[in-house]
């Protein structure tokens, strides 16, 4: 029996490894692929000039300088709409709502299922909401608003489990020291609660600024240099999208473009590590 | 009056002077408490003396924790707690719904079983509530700081490292900074909540000595399950015992009545349990 264990149990183990070991394996060589092959086709296209000139000729030539500033402006009014109802909404359901009840599940749940809803489905809402109900047009405003609602289930829930993650003796020895609800929640929950926050945050604004589907339909496609939130403004991804699908000869820069937004996803991932790590450590100290 | 709080916390029992001319200070009566269906306790009457050290003690489960709860109404926080009877402290009701909360908890500071400093510096910890009470002059503040860390024997241990994070700080040290923190804010009564069981026995008795000090110029309720510490540092002792699935208040009275010749039978073996 013991012989039996004994033999069986290298075996079992050695392919649970191996198990383990090609799944990670997998999912970094796809990840290295992607990487290298718009590395390879779209790194020889950078240039301080790519990045800052207007688009000649739909796209072919020319930079990406008005489809960054629209980008920008988006993800500015997606941000400034979404993080303040985000963490008002988060607060109300890790602080002020029981656990138990109707109020709190219900919201829960309808965040679950928005936050699974597919974005083309937020695009059709925005743009007859947004731009046809409220009158935005094609504007970079309603597709900020349209990127908001997509963006705050993720907000919500990861900023709601931050505030559950702060330990409850916090809050038993603040209001034993009498300390009121909102001075322990501005000085002390909230500061705990940045870590979760700031996962809610990369994960929206990664979301986000990767959108295609959702902004055609509401900021649309013109790629002039934005004069206001009002005019229409060509998302990254939307240019992307358009310089493979529809202009041909589009391709050399469409892979830089893509390099673009890859690196401002890994630049956002990095600075929130950097904000976790130094901002964070100084202000509130955990061991 | 401060020759009479003089005390040493080895003296035998009946050797020992009383801690103050006896004065109710918090009285319970008939207090019941009730989570949804289940009873923590039941029919509580009680009087704190005043100055004094309050132990109660009992088996686990009784509802001696609960009972500290409603003292600061810290209970309040506790989803569906039920609370009835009449609880005074000062001779006021403090379980009218026109009870200034913060006041109360001012009044009345509480430590609990696993030191829970905030995730500030040492500083901040004691100077964070001060503020937010209404002491807004930063001389002040340090002044308290330093005179409150002095009264915890911690002054010297980080006088050096304020700044530092409170979370450093060894277990012992930890509790005591929440000790400093309670008694900034210059409370009439301190309650612990098993302030020793989550420390090693040096820093345990260094927190136990620390609170035999406090007599004569806090009403201390302490809650404990080591008879022996009830018995060094105690004046009255309170035994709470579960009776018909609720805690009850079996026997109360000065120590050395309580320890020496306990009128409850359970009592009698309880203590006697201990000593063997």
């Amino acid at each position: 029996m013991a012989e039996s264990v004994g033999r069986n149990h290298p075996r079992s183990e050695w392919l649970a490894r191996a198990m383990v070991w090609s799944a990670a394996a997998l999912v970094t060589v796809t990840f290295c692929c992607i990487l290298g092959n718009i590395l390879w086709q779209g790194l020889s296209h950078i240039s301080w000039t790519f990045l800052t000139a207007p688009p000649r000729n739909a796209g072919r030539e020319g930079g990406i300088g008005p489809i960054l500033v629209s980008t920008g402006l988006i993800l500015g009014v997606c941000l400034s709409v979404s993080l303040p109802i985000g963490i008002g909404a988060a607060v109300l359901l890790s602080e002020f709502t029981a656990d138990d009840s109707v109020f709190g599940g219900l919201t829960r749940r309808s965040l679950d299922v928005l936050s699974g809803v597919p974005s083309i489905v937020f695009g059709l809402f925005g743009n007859a909401f947004f731009s046809k109900t409220l009158g935005l047009g094609f504007s970079i405003l309603s597709g900020g608003l349209t990127l908001a609602c997509m963006v705050l289930p993720i907000l919500i829930r990861a900023t709601e489990e931050g505030f559950r993650a702060v330990p409850q003796d916090y809050r038993l020895s603040a209001a034993a020291l009498g300390l009121s609800r909102t001075t322990t929640l501005f000085h002390l929950l909230l500061p705990a609660a940045v870590p979760g926050l700031l996962v809610g945050l990369v994960l929206g604004v990664g979301r986000a600024i990767a959108e295609t589907a959702a902004l055609i339909f509401t900021s649309g496609y013109v790629d002039r240099m934005p004069a206001s939130l009002m005019d229409s403004g060509r998302a990254l991804s939307i240019h992307i999208f358009d310089l493979s699908m529809n202009v041909s000869g589009g391709d050399a820069n469409a892979y830089a473009s893509a390099l673009v937004l890859v690196a401002a996803l890994l630049m956002i991932n990095s600075a929130s590590d950097w904000a976790m790590d130094h901002w964070l450590q100084r202000r509130i100290v955990f061991a | 009056m401060k020759d009479l709080v003089k005390f040493r916390p080895w003296l035998p029992l009946e050797d020992r002077d009383a801690c103050c001319v006896p004065s109710e200070f918090i009285t319970s009566g008939k207090l019941s408490l009730q989570y949804g269906e289940t009873s923590a306790f039941k029919d509580v009457s009680l009087a704190i003396n005043k100055g004094c050290i309050t132990a109660v003690v009992g088996p686990s489960g009784c509802g001696k924790t609960s009972f500290l709860l409603c003292l600061n109404r810290l209970i309040d926080l506790v989803p569906n707690a039920r609370v009835s009877g009449t609880l005074t402290i000062n001779r006021q009701d403090i379980l009218s719904p026109a009870t200034d909360l913060i006041r109360l908890r001012r009044q009345v500071g509480m430590i609990f079983q696993k030191p829970n400093p905030f995730p500030l510096s040492i500083r901040r910890n004691i100077e964070f509530p001060l503020h937010e009470h209404g002491v807004k002059d930063r001389e002040q503040r340090a002044h308290i700081l330093e005179s409150t860390l002095r009264e915890v024997g911690l002054f010297e241990e980080v006088k050096d490292r304020l700044d530092a994070p409170a979370l450093s700080l060894s277990g012992g040290q930890q509790q005591r900074l929440c000790i400093a923190r309670a008694i900034a804010l210059a409370p009439e009564v301190l309650l612990f909540d098993e302030p020793c069981s989550a420390l090693d026995p040096i820093s345990s008795g260094v927190v136990e000595d620390l609170i035999a000090e406090m007599r004569g110029r806090y009403t201390v309720v302490i809650v404990t399950h080591n008879l022996a510490q009830a018995r060094r540092i105690a004046d009255y002792v309170a035994i709470f015992w579960t009776q018909d699935g609720a805690g009850k208040l079996i026997e109360s009275g000065t120590a050395a009545a309580v320890f020496e010749s306990p009128t409850h039978a359970l009592t009698a073996a309880y203590i006697g349990g201990a000593r063997g």
